[in-house]
């Protein structure tokens, strides 16, 4: 259902040359280099998206990004909820990353799941100086005494871990002997790295140093063993796309890392093939089963009708006629309700413009779902995508669309009000100021507190959350009455 | 108003023992002092309090909970003739972070009025200035003058020119200001001469020159110092200079200039001290000779 439209190309440009003047010299010629229109390439249907990226935020242009913490507490392995998650160091970064990404999990909190529990060491000035090992010991064994369920723990470095050195490892190590439970120690302070991309890969290496090398259990394999890798599961996204690959005849024996036990975890390198949502967050560990245990890896897009067929008869073909048969069954059976919503939504959302600035997945994943609905992706950008991921856009995007790495909060504001798209989805941090510009706004990151928008039900709320955001009434009301024409 | 002088330096300079005999010296002359060590190994005191070691605020507070839960009096004790003892301690070697420590154990004695009713204070800290913790005393309006003590070897010179550094950094902004160079004696080549070239070049003084004499050590025995243990020793009059001389110095330290690592190099090789590699050659050559010749 692609639409065959494409954007004003001249336009984009004069846009990203007018944001540009505004800076010294130095700051211009930086920021020209992740700033870019798509443009045509030889291969049919593919644009080229490439601009700098992964690189240091330039200190004062108040950069959206996250930190190393955040990509591994916050992303990858706070969602494991069979396991608890130490925030190891003072308080805050703990308190304020709680329960911030909607992971929703099946269990009981505080008996076998923990994921909306706030568990810190809460640093005081005593474990600065002397380290905060000791503190980290007996932190543990209380744990284990509290929490008998929990099948093991993790712990979160915060900045102050890495400065003072302390031996988190060798703590892991001794408590994994006492207590016999897995413990994790992730050194993903925040300082590291330029966003919270490291913290993704970093948390990745610690699922490899410290599940998958201590032993892969016993497991009865089937021929259809799958992993859903990468999907946390906000708003409960991971449901209906575990749902989809079951109704296929698939077997999902891991589901990472949202509603994750730490036994799927262990046992993944027995699947036959993984499937990956987050490209950008996963991937390293894939690659890394790619290349120990030989499982191959998928890479498929649960937004969205056209996605959805696509990717469904991707993994199909990576096994036997029966599946193939089955994915188009599944294909079949929600043509119906697939029709329904778009023949509700798309008369009034056919040609609305939207403006995308997430993560590292979603600026190019989502844009089929809102091209099914009839409207137009007119900018794009990652707040930590790396060059795979621009590659990767240009499957996604048309021909002139506005790409924006790492956008500082001017260019962002800039290009909005320029643009005036019809919609505009990030996060919370861009959410007010641009309803304030009197222009329609979804987050992205949280689902706005609604979802799941993953699979064929997903999209059915996707609709309506879009629907609601760009028709409320509220809009008419923009302009005082004594100033409207 | 209370002078606040720190003694920095190279690792086993013999800044504690320089620094302890010196203060006991200052007290004769009826000043009154407290010393704040800020080296976790807390050994800027035992000479004046004639004990072991004594408790740290940091180990204090540690077992108390935090600083918060300590009063003045847990961590200072009384020494020989009135002088007043704080160490800041740390954490074993290897843990921790030391820096912090000192940050926080100074900051403690400041609030709690440690700093009243004395003349001086004298802050005793570890090796170089390693982190922002070990250039505490050095901030704003914490220790006016630093004094360096070194030696004529080629590491304490490396030192005292890396302590100029960090003194540099901080007298735009604070009032701190290079006292001079106390040169501890090591019995190396031209030693006075070099070390009144590098403060020369540093823009301060060789304020005094300490004489080696084994009665320091036979003092440091007894967990004394020479003014206590021998008062009427040469080297007990060589310290009670030293104080005169850091007495009136007052108001009298100066920006320094530190130098870069070749002039400091250059300046070893006029002093014979490092080798060209010319002259390192050309010595190799004339041995082969010697040796030739002789076979």
């Amino acid at each position: 259902m692609s639409l065959d439209i494409t954007n004003d190309t001249a336009a984009a440009e004069a846009l990203i040359k007018e944001v540009l003047d505004a800076y010294p010299e130095k700051s211009a010629k930086r920021r020209s280099k992740h700033l870019s229109v798509a443009k045509p390439t030889e291969e049919d249907g593919v644009t080229g998206c490439g601009v700098k990226s992964n690189i240091k935020s330039i200190p004062g242009v108040m950069t959206i990004r996250g930190c190393a913490y955040a990509g591994s507490k916050g992303v990858v392995w706070g969602p494991v909820k069979d396991m608890v998650h130490i925030s190891h160091g003072p308080v805050g970064c703990g308190h304020y990353s709680w329960s911030q990404r909607r992971n929703y999990f099946n269990g009981t909190v505080g008996i076998d799941s923990f994921v909306t529990m706030q568990v810190t060491s809460d640093f005081q000035e005593r474990d600065i100086v002397f380290g905060g090992d000791k503190n980290l010991d007996a932190m543990i064994d209380e744990l284990d005494v509290m929490f008998p369920l929990a099948k093991g723990i993790s712990i979160q470095s915060e900045c102050p871990i890495g400065l003072i050195g302390d031996d988190i490892e060798a703590v892991a190590k001794k408590k994994h002997k006492e207590t016999g439970k897995t413990i994790v120690p992730v050194r993903c302070e925040g300082f590291r790295g330029v966003s919270q991309s490291l913290g993704h890969h970093i948390a990745n290496d610690a699922i490899r140093d410290w599940v998958f090398e201590k032993g892969v259990p016993e497991f009865e394999t089937g021929p259809y063993d799958v992993n859903l890798i990468a999907d946390y599961n906000i708003g409960g996204d991971a449901w209906p796309s575990h749902k989809l690959l079951e109704e296929m005849g698939l077997r999902v024996i891991g589901m990472w890392s949202g509603d994750a036990t730490l036994s799927e975890m262990a046992r993944a390198p027995k699947a036959k093939l993984n499937l990956i949502h987050c490209y950008r967050s996963m991937n390293y560990i894939c690659r890394h089963m790619e290349e120990k245990y030989g499982i191959k890896w998928v890479e498929y897009n649960f937004f969205g009708p056209t996605q959805i067929a696509a990717s469904l008869r991707k993994i199909a073909a990576q096994f036997d006629e029966t599946i193939q048969a089955n994915a188009e069954k599944v294909i079949a059976k929600y043509e119906g309700l697939v029709a329904d919503v778009v023949a509700k939504y798309k008369p009034r959302l056919d040609g609305k413009t939207v403006m995308l600035y997430v993560g590292g997945l979603r600026p190019r994943h989502v844009t089929n779902a809102y091209e099914d609905l009839g409207m137009k992706i007119v900018g794009t950008g990652y707040e930590f995508g790396h060059n795979d991921d621009y590659q990767r856009t240009g499957h996604y995007v048309k021909e002139g669309t506005l790409i924006y790495d790492d956008v500082t909060g001017y260019e962002l504001e800039k290009f909005i009000e320029k643009i005036r798209p019809d919609l505009v989805g990030s996060g919370i941090k861009e959410k007010y100021a641009t309803q304030k510009m009197g222009v329609p706004f979804r987050q992205m990151h949280s689902w706005d507190y609604s979802g799941p928008y993953h699979g064929y039900d997903g999209f059915a709320i996707f609709a309506r959350d879009m629907d609601m955001a760009i028709n409320s009434p509220v809009w008419s009301k923009f302009k005082a009455p004594w100033k409207a024409a | 108003m209370v002078r606040q002088i720190a003694f920095y330096g190279k690792g086993g300079i013999g800044k504690s023992t320089t620094s302890q005999n010196t203060l006991a010296a200052l007290v004769e002359m009826d000043q009154k002092i407290l010393i704040v060590g800020c080296d976790p190994k807390a050994d800027s005191t035992r000479l004046i309090l004639g004990c072991k070691l004594q408790d740290t605020v940091l180990h204090l507070a540690a077992k108390a909970g935090s600083v918060e839960d300590l009063e003045l009096e847990d961590v200072m004790k009384i020494g020989y003739k009135g002088i007043k003892c704080a160490e800041s301690g740390g954490p074993e070697p290897g843990v921790g972070c030391a820096g912090r420590g000192v940050i926080t154990a100074i900051n403690f004695l400041e609030e709690n009025g440690a700093y009243d009713d004395v003349d001086y204070v004298s802050y005793d800290v570890l090796g170089d200035v390693v982190c922002g913790g070990f250039a505490m005393p050095i901030r704003e309006n914490k220790a006016q003058e630093i004094y360096i003590v070194m030696s004529g070897e080629m590491m304490a010179l490396f030192a005292a020119n890396n302590i100029a550094k960090g003194i540099l950094k901080y007298a735009g902004s604070g009032g701190v200001r290079l006292g001079g160079l106390i040169c501890n004696e090591r019995q190396t080549d031209r030693e006075i001469d070099l070390s009144e070239s590098l403060a020369a070049k540093l823009n301060t003084q060789l304020i005094h020159f300490v004489p080696r004499d084994n009665g320091v050590q036979h003092a440091e025995l007894r967990r004394q110092t020479v003014i206590q243990y021998a008062p009427d020793s040469k080297q007990a009059g060589e310290y009670r200079e030293l104080a005169k001389k850091i007495h009136a110095n007052g108001g009298k330290g100066t920006i320094p200039t530190p130098i870069t690592m070749e002039e400091l190099e250059d300046m070893l090789l006029e002093f014979g001290i490092m080798k060209s590699d010319e002259q390192a050659l050309a010595e190799l050559e004339a041995k082969e000779k010697s040796l030739c010749s002789a076979g």
